[in-house]
């Protein structure tokens, strides 16, 4: 087990990079502590596999150092670090039984024989595996054959850390649940550092105490899934993060409102003033399930076309047009929904200010 | 639902049936009409049963140039599969190698058959040849490197040759079979700890196993059929010691005219051909029986 710092990493695949656009990581600084559960939440194509793989050491990344426990493991290749990866495809080794796939890392590594049954044994037991143990890998279902890439890495006594890579992708539906859950599970029981890789909002912020969300090769924000969802530090958590994901308007600021073309809106006084200071194109931003919908003019509101409803089942959206500029709104079951025209009140505490796409903080920066 | 009761879709085979009727059927049957008669002349023919058969089976020659095709074979498998497998292993996977050692590799696989032996006559001849020159020039051997002389430096000659020629098929088809294999396999093996070995034995084997196949079946079948380039290179000599099956087979039905007998022959070889691929191909199959992905 171990903690994993991360310092100044970038990562480039391109020989000769003469912009940051070439960069596949740009300066991704952090640390993971050692056997929290973190999932690596973006979309395809972010720099989420690269970060992964610069961690187990698949890859050695252009710039930066990556450290175990302190201890500088930048050079050193994924065998001698003590890391192990279930891949996005189950993978086996197909001519060998179950037992003896398990058992593979440990022989390789020159164990004894005695020793290597008692840790398959053992690793079987929890993942369910124990009555597959003499058939043939190959011949099983897509989820055993991820628990048995999964048990490989669990076998190893010393493993510091396990990484997945979008490991619940050739699952079925039903079965995704049960293995999230034995996942949940063997972290509890074995307090590894767990790192999880996946585009899938929904597995990561149930899988993980902490969410790093990642967009172009940066890491935006770092957080509980309460804190991405209240407080969204870059535009793109926002809009990634929920679902639908929050709404955005471009506007101006005038003292504590903020317009948008022609309309007024009262926004924290505190964010305000420093939404003043602050360079670049400003949005404010609110989450669909805190704009509030009203049939009627209330204080502080303002007038939309309503253009559309979709019923999801325990709530509906609500999509309204705000002078050009399309919203949704969250509307719980027995709320009355409005019928072409709708206000529109937006509460200053859910109302964020955006800055370049990055949150302008009243609190800490992050 | 109840079934339709006649028999009108034997009609949609019948189109297959009548292309393989004159590209297979057709053919054998003359060849076993050839088997089982005498034939002198048009319309002058008797009926002989199993009499050129039962010649053919007793011929010793017959029984050493069978001996000699096996051994043939046999080696030619021996030789090439795990070569090829090597030239594969060690290619490059990316870069303006990979093309380089494509088209090299497939240059042999396009020259005409004939064409091969000439150049390899050539090639070997102890008097102009680069290479009958430059291993007589070396000394190391205790008389002068001539396939037209010695059995041995015949028999060295043609496999070298065989194996110039077929070994790039072999190569790369195991290329392709190397080539399909997701990086996800590699970099497991390493996160695993597989030394190189560990990761050809239990990943790369194992992966190429259809394309083995193939190349196996297809080298077996080839070699034991081999003629034109053996032809032109030594034409069967010395003597009769590089006399294989489809040569002793020409020099009898067209030399000799005995066609009868080479009728008969014939058919002994294809039944030998067909029974030997259903023993690899079965023996392949069940090498890794259930572990298909």
């Amino acid at each position: 087990m171990a903690q994993i710092a991360l310092k100044e990493i970038a990562h480039t695949y391109i020989s000769n990079p003469k912009d940051e656009s070439d960069y596949a990581l740009k300066r991704i600084h952090t640390e993971w502590e050692d056997g929290g559960a973190y999932a690596l939440l973006g979309p395809s194509g972010c720099g989420k596999t690269t970060l992964l793989n610069v961690i187990s050491g698949l890859l050695t990344p252009s710039q930066g150092r990556v450290f175990y426990d302190g201890k500088d493991v930048t050079r050193l290749p994924p065998e001698k670090r003590n890391i192990a990866q279930v891949f996005q495809f189950p993978v086996l080794y197909d001519t060998m039984s179950v037992y003896n796939n398990l058992a593979f890392p440990l022989r390789n590594r020159g164990l004894e024989e005695g020793e290597v049954k008692k840790r398959v044994l053992e690793v079987a037991e929890i993942l369910e595996l124990t009555p597959f143990l003499n058939k043939r890998a190959a011949g099983l279902a897509a989820d055993a054959k991820q628990k048995i890439s999964l048990g490989r890495g669990l076998v190893r006594s010393d493993v510091a850390a396990i990484l997945f890579d979008e490991p619940l992708t050739v699952i079925d539906p039903h079965l995704k649940w049960h293995l999230r859950r034995k996942l949940k599970e063997v972290h509890e029981q074995l307090k590894l550092t767990l790192i999880y890789v996946t585009h899938d909002q929904v597995e990561a912020l149930t899988f993980a105490d902490q969410v790093m969300v990642m967009y172009e090769g940066e890491l935006v924000q770092i957080g509980t899934p309460q804190e991405l969802f209240e407080n969204p530090q870059h535009k793109f958590v926002g809009f990634f993060i929920g679902s639908p994901g929050m709404n955005f308007l471009t506007c101006t600021l005038e003292g504590t409102n903020a317009r948008v073309d022609g309309a007024s809106i009262v926004i924290d006084e505190e964010m305000a003033a420093l939404g003043q200071k602050a360079q670049g194109k400003l949005e404010i931003g609110i989450r669909p399930m805190y704009l509030e919908v009203h049939a009627q003019s209330v204080e502080g509101s303002v007038p939309a076309k309503v253009k559309a409803l979709e019923d999801q089942g325990s709530f509906k959206i609500l999509t309204v047009d705000l002078a050009g500029n399309i919203l949704r709104a969250r509307l719980s079951e027995g709320q009355t929904v409005p019928q072409n025209e709708a206000w529109l009140r937006f509460p200053a505490r859910w109302t964020k200010l955006f800055a370049d796409g990055r949150l302008v903080n009243t609190e800490s920066d992050i | 639902m109840e079934k339709w009761q006649n028999n009108k879709a034997w009609f949609l085979v019948l189109p297959a049936f009548i292309i393989v009727a004159f590209s297979a059927i057709i053919p054998l049957m003359t060849v076993v009409n050839y088997s089982i008669q005498d034939i002198f002349g048009p319309g002058e023919s008797v009926f002989v049963g199993t009499e050129w058969f039962e010649e053919m089976l007793s011929n010793y020659r017959l029984h050493d140039a069978l001996w000699r095709q096996f051994m043939f074979s046999g080696l030619v498998l021996l030789i090439e599969i795990p070569l090829g497998i090597m030239i594969a292993l060690a290619m490059p996977k990316r870069g303006w190698g990979v093309s380089a050692c494509l088209v090299s590799l497939a240059l042999p696989l396009v020259i005409p058959w004939n064409v091969i032996g000439t150049i390899w006559i050539i090639f070997t001849r102890p008097d102009i040849g680069l290479f009958g020159v430059g291993i007589n020039s070396l000394g190391l051997l205790g008389d002068t490197f001539d396939h037209t002389a010695r059995p041995l430096y015949a028999w060295i000659t043609v496999l070298i040759m065989e194996v110039w020629h077929w070994t790039p098929l072999v190569a790369l088809l195991c290329y392709a079979g190397l080539r399909a294999i997701p990086e996800a396999y590699y970099e497991a093996a390493r996160i695993d700890g597989a030394s190189s070995w560990a990761t050809f034995r239990y990943i790369q084997l194992p992966k190429m196993r259809g394309v083995l196949t193939i190349a196996v079946l297809l080298r077996w079948m080839d070699s034991f059929l081999i003629y034109s380039e053996i032809f032109t290179l030594t034409g069967g000599g010395p003597g009769n010691t590089t006399t294989f099956l489809s040569i002793y087979l020409v020099k009898l039905a067209t030399m000799q005219f005995d066609l009868g007998p080479a009728a008969a022959f014939s058919l002994i070889y294809f039944v030998i051909v067909l029974l030997f691929c259903f023993a690899f191909y079965q023996a392949l199959l069940n090498v890794g029986k259930g572990e298909k992905v």
